[in-house]
């Protein structure tokens, strides 16, 4: 009988690589792939999501996409969550760099910043949705701190609304930002903070010519994933406002279409768009940023 | 130093893999058992419960999935119990989904999903036959039941309502009593008159629109047959015209009402943060004036006052000759096709329509059973004008058009996006005029229209 310790050391460790990399490989494949090639299959469908016999329409759901403005319309919003993302990541960027010298309750503070990204987004929703209700949280604040006249009605006004949600988005992925800079930046060894402090360097230059530099990479990538992230907002606006008042983005109408107004086919059209525009703005970003070096 | 991290990174792995291997074999199993439980469901034939001495015999094991998670621990193992004295030998066990149409949706792609669940008002009526079982000829169901009408397929009925609705205002009679109305507004006019002097005299909010919960806003669809004043207008009059959202025809008029009544502040300070729960609490103590519901809702409101007598039902207004209430199924019940225990679930079918009182107890409408009692808030309208009634069929043929132009379109007509459209711009958020949104909902209407009457 063959066994396994008979094999040479090198066959077992590609036995034990292979066996061990099996789960995650089909987990990947069922979870992912699958379901992204099914989701390529019905968009050349007018499948309801239901019935059991499946049109093939050929590219009409790709013709109705780009033949109705309004459905583009909505990536206005996005601008919102797009210009949210800088103020995100700055912030990110100057929270983890004071948190990466010494200041007292460090790690209390660093558990206070990531504490939202461990929240569920749905729970988040209803958390903003009182902060933001005319006799809310936010109101209330301003009323005790004496700024009363500021009191708005965050969710109603629809110049406020997507500044309103995109905060709420801010205070939800910040933490994440956060706590990857952090990493980078601890990475930074000591013994070159040292080196700078003797030549007279203060923690700004610290800042511009240590930390930024060696933290590109990561700051790159927070980027990109952020960027791509405000493309596909969905579920703060969909907890809080179902997309009404002017708050709709593309995802939120691919789900309506999906499942308001059951065509699952255009839907998953809609949604095979989303993932080129996503892709298109990566290899934009990447592109930019490698001609900037 | 470097063989240490690659153990321990391998016994992660190993630890991760076993964790979802775990949960992978699980659904295998699950998947597995719900194949080998299909058929195809080839048969036609409707199944029906052995009655008397057979009831004795009839043995298995059903699953009944309902949307009423909050009885479901209660109320509903009270019924199995009662079940069980007439058919002992079948063991009912509950699901309770608490976003029941959009999760049975998603199960209703595998064979399993109970053997008795409510049909999904999103299920195309012509795809029925694929996923339930066929109760028996509509002809002759309907001797016994109302409201088949609507899940049937060639004359076959696939459900029985669990309770029959009926639509229009609930409202505080005390905030009545309050503004000085002494008799229950009639037409629109008097209606606005109404919300009028409730803001004018009173601190209540005169009519709560509930935007942000968004569903409830789809209730206005339903009195439409009230400001039409006419059973045939939504499944007949309506596909046969072209021009539905024109004013003068119904939907205008009726969605009017909420608009002016946006524009003229007599809704809730700020919409877009309602709250669904406390509005019912709300109405029920004297904080709003009126909200537009099914009947469904009245046992919920009252259970929330501190003097249930002041909650009250009235009909739409409605500019029309005659105030018909239409009367309209809640959910229907039917029994899946791939139930194994196809007896057993229509025993239960049956029981529970026609004797676990459910319809008008806790169902809070009317029950589907031909010559049952109307529930009490209805009996003030005896003798009045009032009529209740139930939607004329579509014309034979035509089963399904609305609902298809409607989802062509993309109009919703029972969903709330248009609706929140209007509030929005009622009050001030949007550019376009009342008149801007009814065409535009009236061009999507015509052009869903022509699409649909010619693929036929």
């Amino acid at each position: 009988m063959e066994r396994v310790s008979n094999l040479s050391y090198k066959n077992q460790r590609i036995l034990i690589i292979l066996l061990f990399s099996l789960v995650p490989v089909v987990l990947l494949l069922t979870f992912s792939y699958l379901p992204v090639i099914k989701m390529f299959q019905y968009s050349f469908t007018s499948w309801d999501g239901f019935s059991k016999n499946m049109e093939y329409v050929g590219f009409d759901n790709y013709k109705t996409i780009f033949t109705r403005p309004e459905y583009f319309a909505v990536f206005k919003v996005s601008l919102y969550y797009f210009f949210a993302t800088f103020v995100q990541m700055g912030l990110a960027l100057y929270f983890a760099t004071i948190l990466s010298f010494n200041v007292r309750l460090k790690n209390w503070f660093k558990g206070i910043l990531f504490f939202p990204t461990l929240l569920n987004g749905v729970a988040i929703g209803f958390i903003f949705l009182f902060f933001f209700k005319p006799e809310g949280t936010l109101n209330t604040l301003l009323d005790l701190a004496g700024l009363g006249a500021w009191q708005q009605k965050w969710l109603l006004n629809p110049h406020l609304i997507n500044i309103s949600l995109a905060f709420a988005s801010v205070w939800r992925y910040m933490g994440m930002n956060f706590i990857i800079f952090l990493g980078a930046i601890s990475s930074i060894g000591s013994d070159i903070y040292e080196a700078s402090e003797i030549d007279g360097a203060n923690r700004w230059h610290q800042f511009r010519h240590i930390i930024l530099p060696s933290i590109k990479r990561i700051l790159q990538l927070n980027l990109i994933l952020a960027v791509s992230g405000a493309i596909g907002v969905f579920e703060i606006p969909y907890v809080m406002t179902g997309g009404s008042n002017g708050s709709s983005t593309f995802v939120i109408q691919t789900v309506d279409v999906a499942f308001k107004y059951s065509k699952l086919g255009l839907a998953s059209a809609m949604a095979v768009v989303l993932l080129g525009i996503v892709i298109i703005v990566t290899i934009l970003q990447r592109v930019l940023i490698k001609e900037e070096k | 130093m470097k063989k240490t991290k690659a153990i321990t990174g391998l016994a992660a792995l190993t630890l991760m893999a076993g964790l979802f291997a775990g949960c992978s074999s699980n659904n295998n199993a699950d998947n597995a058992a719900g194949t080998n439980a299909g058929n195809n469901g080839a048969g036609t034939a409707a199944t029906a419960a052995p009655e008397g001495d057979g009831a004795k015999d009839l043995k298995g094991n059903i699953t009944v999935i309902t949307q009423r998670t909050d009885i479901v621990d209660t109320v509903f193992k009270d019924y199995a119990a009662k079940f069980n004295e007439q058919y002992p030998n079948v063991k009912v066990n509950f699901e309770a989904l608490s976003t029941y149409e959009d999760q049975i949706k998603i199960r209703m792609s595998t064979n399993d999903y109970g053997d008795v669940l409510l049909l999904p008002t999103s299920v195309a009526i012509k795809d029925l036959p694929d996923f339930f079982e066929p109760l028996g000829q509509k002809a002759e169901l309907e001797q016994q039941y109302t409201g088949l009408e609507e899940r049937s397929v060639d004359g076959i009925a696939y459900g029985i309502p669990i309770t029959v609705n009926y639509s229009g205002i609930i409202y505080n009679k005390q905030v009545f009593k309050d503004a000085g109305i002494t008799e229950v507004p009639r037409t629109i006019e008097q209606f606005m008159t109404a919300l009028q002097s409730i803001k004018d005299k009173t601190d209540a909010v005169p009519l709560y629109t509930n935007y942000a919960a968004g569903w409830t806003l789809t209730q206005w669809e339903a009195v439409l047959a009230t400001v039409a004043g006419n059973r045939d207008y939504v499944n007949i009059a309506q596909v046969a015209s072209d021009d539905n959202f024109v004013q003068g025809q119904p939907h205008y008029d009726l969605y009017k009402v909420m608009y002016d009544a946006a524009k003229n502040g007599l809704i809730e300070e700020d919409p877009t943060t309602t709250d669904w729960e406390s509005s019912k609490a709300d109405l029920a103590n004297g904080k709003i004036g009126t909200m537009v519901l099914g009947s469904w809702a009245i046992g919920q409101v009252k259970g929330l006052a501190t003097n249930p007598d002041d909650v009250g039902f009235m009909p739409f207004p409605t500019n029309a000759e005659k105030v018909l209430v239409p009367l309209a199924d809640d959910y229907n019940l039917g029994i899946s096709i791939h139930s194994k225990n196809k007896e057993a679930a229509r025993a239960w079918v049956d029981w529970f329509i026609n004797e676990s009182g459910y319809p008008t107890t806790e169902g809070g409408g009317m029950s589907p059973v031909k010559g049952a009692e109307l529930p009490e808030i209805l009996k003030q309208f005896d003798g009045t004008e009032v009529t209740f009634d139930t939607l004329a069929p579509a014309k034979e043929g035509e089963e399904g058009w609305v609902d298809a132009i409607d989802k062509e379109a993309e109009i919703g007509l029972w969903q709330p996006d248009f609706k929140k459209v209007i509030i929005e711009a009622a009050i001030g958020n949007r550019k376009d005029s009342y008149d801007d949104i009814m065409k535009d909902l009236n061009d999507k209407w015509k052009a869903a229209r022509a699409k649909v009457t010619a693929a036929q």
